[in-house]
């Protein structure tokens, strides 16, 4: 014991005195995970989505539509002339742009009952096709209540009933039918005697939304808003820890070299307090490392344990371990610290990417989450975000913490196996 | 075994169908020091690693006093050898002390032991003044130093220095040959690897030479020089260069320009005589010289190569 704790000893020395390396193994994952974090939103709202109108109509309709879009907060809308539009959509400034035709006022509340319709033609930046479906609803919706609203108006009742009137082919019946419509209307939109009620028209929305954002830890604590932050602090964590357990393995190799190897193996150890004691040594210090990442997120990103702290401190550990069995397989599969080095950190970044570090798994097509499965890091990231953002009780941090120990248990006996104890 | 402290009986080691090692055997007493001498590949470090137990041999075996193996008692017998490995095996950025501090704890030894241990051989490698620095800053030599202390904090009865001065500075160099004598002194039994011969000259008591894994001779210096036609040399400076028939029939001598070198058994018995072959033949002699052989001499006689080939 007085051994292995004399070589675990000396590891955490040379680790952390070799302050640059700490700083640099500290810093870089709370940078990245800092401009992830808030690329994907943080603790505020995102940007509204830049896209651009044209109205080429000028009709009292159309500028209601452009005034709608204008007000909706989700949307940061630039008026502007097509070919203006059209220029900045190719150079990336504005996502899509809508060009509202001329004789959109006209054509539309007739189109509601089979006219011709106007075309109003979307352009948008492919590489940002996900804004598209986001303009085409808020469109889709703005212009439905504003043309209703005209349609529906008593001028507009008028106009249409002045239309069904003069259309000689419509069928005696039908006219009728849509004559009578068309007063019904009229009558309800009409403000009783008396009443001081503001003339409204128009349709409106048959349904109301309430978004609440489903993060709190059970139904009866204080709702707190997420914190994308929490997300890429675990997967950047977990990326950069995993490379710290490459450095480990190299260290290895390098001792190999050296001769220190040797001169250890010369004296009376057992082969557990040799490896035994690297894997305590890479699991303490991945330990004291995530944690300082975490204790950063949590003091100046706002990130917090909302769910089960034990079940928080468990996933560490249980990824300390991964953490720490890895750097002992690469050691064992390795031959030169320079090669080693390459591959390792090739298969690190597939490891992370895959396992949900750098964008969170459920974007990934669902054949890929499935497969993602298989890797350990997806578990770690995914039980990091279960005790942190997601409230997750100790129970959900188990079948992660078996899993990620079932790894460490495969990539410890495989690296037995292999590990040239000889030179 | 009667005094020996070490015995090793056929050593064999094979890397495929290279035999690194093949049947080495030897025996070390308390207070001496066994030169292993080799051009590099012959299989010293390998025979050293057998030795200490990085290595398990093929065939073979090695004791300790007291009936002590690594098939014993793997702990116990590792406990009583040292290693000084051919490369400088420290943690460059821990300090000295605490790198001896560190290895003496792998072999148990209790932290007041530890001190007092780490104070001594830090004096004895004179390294007490830098014992709070790290290595990365030492000198090449003091790193040597360095490694070999490591090897001593224990204590160990057997020493095996593998190539302890590789890369050394003369200097330096002497500072380790004095260490080395005084551990002799203390009755330490040490394995000293080398390429050089002057080393293995200067401090061995016993040298085996090896070469393409076989121990090709072995023995004290005298033994060995005793292996060659003539242990030392005559060096004859001429005045003129004589007809090659004139010096036929005179036995041992090569010619070099103006320049004989006859090899005698005995400079003090055979002088004389080849400087009266010489007048006989009317040959003039304007300088002499005498030179004694080496263990390069021994190789070279043995293997038909230099060391260093």
């Amino acid at each position: 014991m007085q051994a292995l704790l004399a070589l675990v000893r000396a590891e955490l020395k040379l680790h952390f005195s070799n302050r640059r390396a700490v700083l640099l193994s500290i810093v870089a994952p709370i940078l990245i995970a800092a401009f992830f974090g808030s690329l994907f939103g943080g603790s505020t709202k995102m940007a509204g989505i830049a896209v651009g109108v044209v109205d080429l109509d000028g009709s009292p309709l159309s500028q209601r539509v452009v005034a709608a879009l204008q007000a909706e907060a989700s949307l940061k809308t630039t008026v502007t002339d097509e070919a203006s539009a059209l220029a900045q959509v190719r150079a990336g400034k504005l996502r899509a742009v809508a060009i509202l035709p001329q004789g959109l006022g006209q054509q539309a509340g007739g189109a509601m009952f089979g006219g011709s319709k106007p075309e109003i033609v979307l352009h948008y930046d492919p590489s940002q096709a996900s804004a598209l479906a986001v303009v085409r609803g808020l469109l889709a919706q703005t212009l439905m209540q504003e043309v209703s609203r005209s349609t529906f108006s008593p001028a507009g009742l008028g106009e249409m009933q002045r239309q069904v009137s003069g259309a000689a082919s419509m069928p005696e019946g039908q006219r009728a039918d849509l004559t009578r419509m068309f007063d019904a209307i009229g009558k309800v939109q009409r403000p009783e005697s008396g009443s001081s009620a503001p003339e409204t028209g128009g349709l409106s929305m048959p349904y109301t939304t309430r978004e609440i954002e489903a993060v709190q830890a059970s139904a009866n604590a204080a709702p707190v808003a997420y914190n994308s932050y929490a997300h890429s602090f675990a997967g950047m964590g977990v990326q950069f820890i995993l490379m710290a357990g490459v450095d480990m393995a190299v260290g290895l190799l390098l001792m190999r070299r050296l001769g220190l190897w040797k001169r250890l193996r010369a004296a009376p150890l057992s082969r557990a307090q040799l490896l035994g004691s690297r894997v305590l040594a890479s699991a303490l210090i991945s330990l004291i490392v995530f944690a300082v990442i975490y204790a950063v997120a949590i003091a100046a990103f706002g990130v917090r344990v909302l769910g089960s702290p034990a079940g928080f401190a468990l996933v560490l550990v249980s990824f300390s371990l991964l953490t720490a069995s890895f750097g002992l397989l690469v050691a064992a599969l390795g031959r030169t610290p320079e090669a080693t080095r390459g591959l390792a950190i090739l298969a690190t970044l597939l490891m992370v990417m895959l396992g949900g570090a750098w964008v969170p798994a459920f974007i990934f097509p669902e054949w890929l989450q499935t497969v993602s499965l298989a890797v350990p890091t997806r578990w770690a990231v995914d039980a990091l975000d279960a005790m942190t953002w997601r409230g997750q009780g100790f129970s959900e941090a188990l079948l992660p913490t078996a899993v990620m120990l079932g790894f460490t248990a495969v990539f410890m006996a495989v690296a037995l196996w292999r590990f040239r104890w000889e030179e | 075994m009667n005094d020996e402290v070490l015995v090793a009986r056929g050593l064999r080691k094979a890397y495929g169908d290279r035999v690194a090692v093949h049947e080495v055997s030897l025996a070390l007493r308390p207070g001496e020091v066994l030169g292993l001498l080799g051009p590099n590949g012959a299989g010293k470090s390998t025979t050293v690693g057998m030795i200490c137990g990085l290595t398990a041999p093929d065939a073979g075996s090695v004791t300790l006093a007291g009936g002590v193996s690594l098939a014993s008692d793997e702990a116990g017998y590792k406990r009583r050898i040292g290693l000084v490995p051919q490369d400088i095996a420290l943690y460059e950025e821990l300090p000295a002390r605490m790198n001896l501090e560190l290895f003496g704890a792998l072999y148990g030894m209790p932290p007041d032991l530890l001190k007092r241990r780490a104070d001594e051989v830090l004096a004895m490698v004179g390294l007490t003044d830098r014992a709070k620095d790290k290595p990365s800053t030492f000198s090449g030599g003091m790193k040597r130093r360095l490694n070999i202390a490591c090897a001593l904090i224990h204590d160990p009865e057997v020493i095996l220095l593998d190539e302890p001065t590789a890369g050394v500075d003369p200097q330096s160099r002497n500072a380790i040959f004095d260490n080395l004598e005084m551990l002799k002194a203390a009755g330490k039994a040490l394995i000293y690897t080398t390429h050089y011969m002057e080393e293995a000259e200067r401090l061995a008591d016993r040298i085996v030479i090896v070469d393409h894994g076989r121990v090709v001779a072995s023995g004290t210096q005298a033994q060995l020089f005793a292996l060659l036609p003539a242990a030392q040399t005559l060096q004859v400076e001429l005045d003129g260069e004589p007809d090659d028939a004139v010096l036929q029939g005179l036995p041992g001598v090569k010619r070099t320009g103006q320049r004989l070198e006859v090899s005698v058994a005995d400079i003090a018995r055979d002088t004389g005589a080849v400087l009266a072959a010489l007048a006989e033949r009317g040959i003039k002699v304007r300088g002499l010289a005498t030179a004694r052989a080496t263990l390069e001499d021994v190789f070279l006689q043995l293997t038909g190569r230099a060391l260093r080939d």
